[in-house]
């Protein structure tokens, strides 16, 4: 057991991976000063420029490096930097990284981890901001995960390069920092299952990423207050999702709320909210809601983020209205 | 380039037929394609046999290509069955891909062939990635990677040359310039002195070529890929063209005049490789087997494929993620 940041967290678990499997390598932009949140910290030291390859400022070419070097009998761990600078790369990861398997008939595999740090972080604007798992969760071909804690950080990222499948890894910016515990001897993280994050009988929230530390709060001051007693899932895989917890967990409470960080239209708490609709509609108590940013680009001042942000506020509102 | 008497036969023969089989393949596809066996777009590459015989059929079985939408001539130099290529083209089971890729993604990685590609460029960073990957495994394996003159205005292009020329990595870049790029003149549109220009300003040895003459290309290739395989450094060949159908096999082409094209027909690399032979020697009998067991073959395949089944519906849910959703909590 060891406490570890959110940041060191993915560090080790890469570096284990890389121990383990000579296999796995690195690639992306200022990788050998630690990357840019220092969560590539020390492993140019370790595994040499060989492996822990900084790159031009080539997105397009990480990433389609990544997929011809997947499909030649490596595992490439990509670092796109920001998730907005991914959008560079779109190509290479939605025609070629998540089509190549299908598309040759299945005569490779692509098993490429893009890690892509997402969200509202000190004010970094409309290109430096954003949450758009949404953007690959429809994407056939694709595994789409996002870890929201430093034991998960560590489990799900050595998950995503054991993985054959293309995997999208988001991580948090503001997570960086966080402390936390890391289990030695945790079991392998399975992809697709999510954590009951709190157990609750009357109101389920489906959540992911740092959203889950806001709902955590929420969840707590609404027992405090006697609103309800809130289950809190925490979805950790987006593609493919962990249905059935969350039908199971629903199916008791009769009530779902989602919350993400993501602009509410057409993101991912749609089809959770859609799948629940159609699977439950009978044991619904209240309608299915969903709560995230509004359809708008991230502004900078700190009153403008807050527009976007899903502060206490909104989310004791969003709760009250569930239980009304 | 070559002292016509010094010809050697033996190895200019071995391109010659290939060339043929090439030849022989896109006639029988297009053919396909009139009958509606063949099921989306092709793109031919008649006129332009040279290079794909004179560059991919002197790579190593364990070498990597990646080539283009016009891409059958490179794979077929390459290695690839011919019969499975036009099961692919006819979208029949047996294909390469199962019938799930069709002409723009036909891949044998038996062979090494990592793939032809819809997307114009999109290949030359996934050249790039493979040649990486053969320098952390550190043997002696190189990569082709095949692309047309249009793919030097993409964004990739300069990304992968630069990435390869600062990584050291073991590519050999090919650029087809056929002079079209659609129905667009490529020169219209691309700025500055072309294609070797371009590579030359990344520090990558450039060398241009008359594509349709067999020996300029052959031995120019030959070179080049020893030269990639020793240094492990990448280089690049121009190699000059015409492509003598339309963009697509549905395309009639009229955005060039006619004369133009009567006139490419008489820079022919087939009949230029063979007017090359018959004056080193050849005789007409040779020619004329070679002509008809190259044509025996292609019918068989062309037979074999018509009467494939189609796949198994089912084959559509297969192979497109290992990560499934727990079903029980
Ligand atoms: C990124 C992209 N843009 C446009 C197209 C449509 N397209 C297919 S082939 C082609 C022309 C390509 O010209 P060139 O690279 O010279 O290859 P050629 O067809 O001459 O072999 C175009 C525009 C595409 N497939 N991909
Ligand atoms: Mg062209």
């Amino acid at each position: 057991m060891a406490e570890m940041t959110y940041a060191a967290a993915g560090a080790a678990a890469l570096a284990e991976m890389m121990d383990a499997d000579r296999t796995v390598w690195a690639l992306g932009e200022d990788l050998g000063r630690g990357g840019v949140f220092g969560q590539y910290a020390g492993l140019e030291d370790r595994f040499g420029a060989e492996r822990i390859v900084s790159t031009p400022i080539s997105e397009a070419a990480i990433m389609g490096i990544g997929v011809g070097a997947a499909m030649t009998g490596t595992r490439p761990v990509v670092e796109m930097r920001f998730a907005d600078f991914a959008l560079c790369a779109t190509d290479e990861l939605i025609n070629q990284a998540a089509k190549a398997r299908f598309m040759f008939g299945g005569q490779t595999r692509v098993p490429l981890t893009v890690r892509m740090p997402v969200g509202m972080w000190r004010s970094s604007a409309a290109q430096h901001s954003q949450s758009l798992e949404a953007l690959y969760t429809h994407i056939p071909g694709l595994v789409v995960m996002m870890p929201a804690t430093p034991a998960d950080n560590h489990a799900m990222l050595k998950a995503a390069i054991r993985s054959d499948d293309p995997v999208v890894y988001l991580e948090h910016k503001n997570l960086w920092p966080l402390s936390g515990e890391v289990p030695d001897d945790a079991a392998p993280y399975r992809i697709g299952t999510a954590g009951v994050a709190r157990h609750g009988s009357d109101l389920t929230i489906v959540t992911w990423s740092a959203t889950l530390h806001d709902i955590l709060s929420a969840a707590e001051r609404a027992a405090g207050a006697g609103v309800a007693d809130i289950e809190v899932l925490d979805l950790r895989t987006l593609w493919p999702w962990d249905k059935a917890r969350v039908l199971q967990s629903v199916r008791r409470t009769g009530r779902l709320l989602i919350a993400h960080e993501a602009v509410v239209v057409g993101g991912f708490g749609a089809e959770v909210a859609a799948t629940v609709a159609e699977e439950l509609h009978s044991d619904l108590k209240a309608p299915v809601r969903r709560i995230g940013a509004p359809k708008l680009p991230i502004g900078y001042a700190p009153t403008l983020e807050n527009e976007i942000k899903l502060g206490p506020d909104r989310l004791d509102a969003a709760i009250a209205r569930m239980m009304s | 380039m070559n002292n016509r008497g010094n010809l050697d036969q033996h190895r200019f023969l071995a391109f010659h037929r290939e060339m043929l089989r090439i030849r022989a393949l896109e006639e029988a596809a297009l053919e396909g394609l009139r009958q509606g066996l063949v099921l989306g777009a092709i793109h031919p590459s008649i006129g332009q046999e040279a290079i794909a015989a004179g560059v991919a059929g002197q790579l190593r079985r364990d070498d990597i290509l990646l080539s283009t939408h016009r891409g059958h001539g490179h794979t077929l130099a390459k290695g690839a069955d011919p019969e499975a290529m036009m099961r692919e083209l006819f979208g029949r089971q047996g294909g390469n891909c199962g019938g799930k890729g069709g002409s723009m993604h036909i891949a044998d990685f038996s062979v090494g062939m990592l793939g032809a590609n819809g997307v114009v460029g999109a290949n030359i960073v996934i050249a790039t990635g493979a040649a990486h990957a053969i320098r952390l495994h550190g043997d002696d394996r190189i990569v082709a990677c095949f692309f047309g003159d249009g793919a030097i205005n993409r964004g990739p292009f300069l990304e992968g040359l630069n990435w390869a020329a600062v990584f050291d990595l073991p590519v050999l870049f090919v650029c087809e310039d056929n002079g079209f790029a659609a129905t667009t003149r490529s020169a219209d549109l691309s700025a500055g002195p072309g294609p070797a220009a371009r590579a030359a300003s990344f520090g990558i040895a450039a060398e241009s070529i008359d594509g349709n003459d067999i020996t300029a290309v052959a031995e120019t290739a030959e070179a080049l890929i020893d030269q990639v395989r020793r240094q492990r450094r990448p280089a690049f060949l121009h190699a000059r063209t015409y492509r003598l159908t339309g963009h697509t096999g549905a395309d009639p082409a009229s955005y060039r005049p006619a004369s133009e094209v009567e006139q490419a027909w008489e820079n022919d690399p087939i009949a230029r490789s063979r007017a090359l032979l018959s004056a080193a020697g050849t005789d007409e009998e040779t020619f004329n087997a070679m002509t008809q067991a190259v044509a025996n073959e292609m019918k068989q395949i062309f037979e074999a494929a018509r009467d494939a089944p189609w796949p198994d519906p089912a084959e559509g849910l297969t192979d497109v993620l290992d990560a499934q959703a727990p079903e029980v909590a």
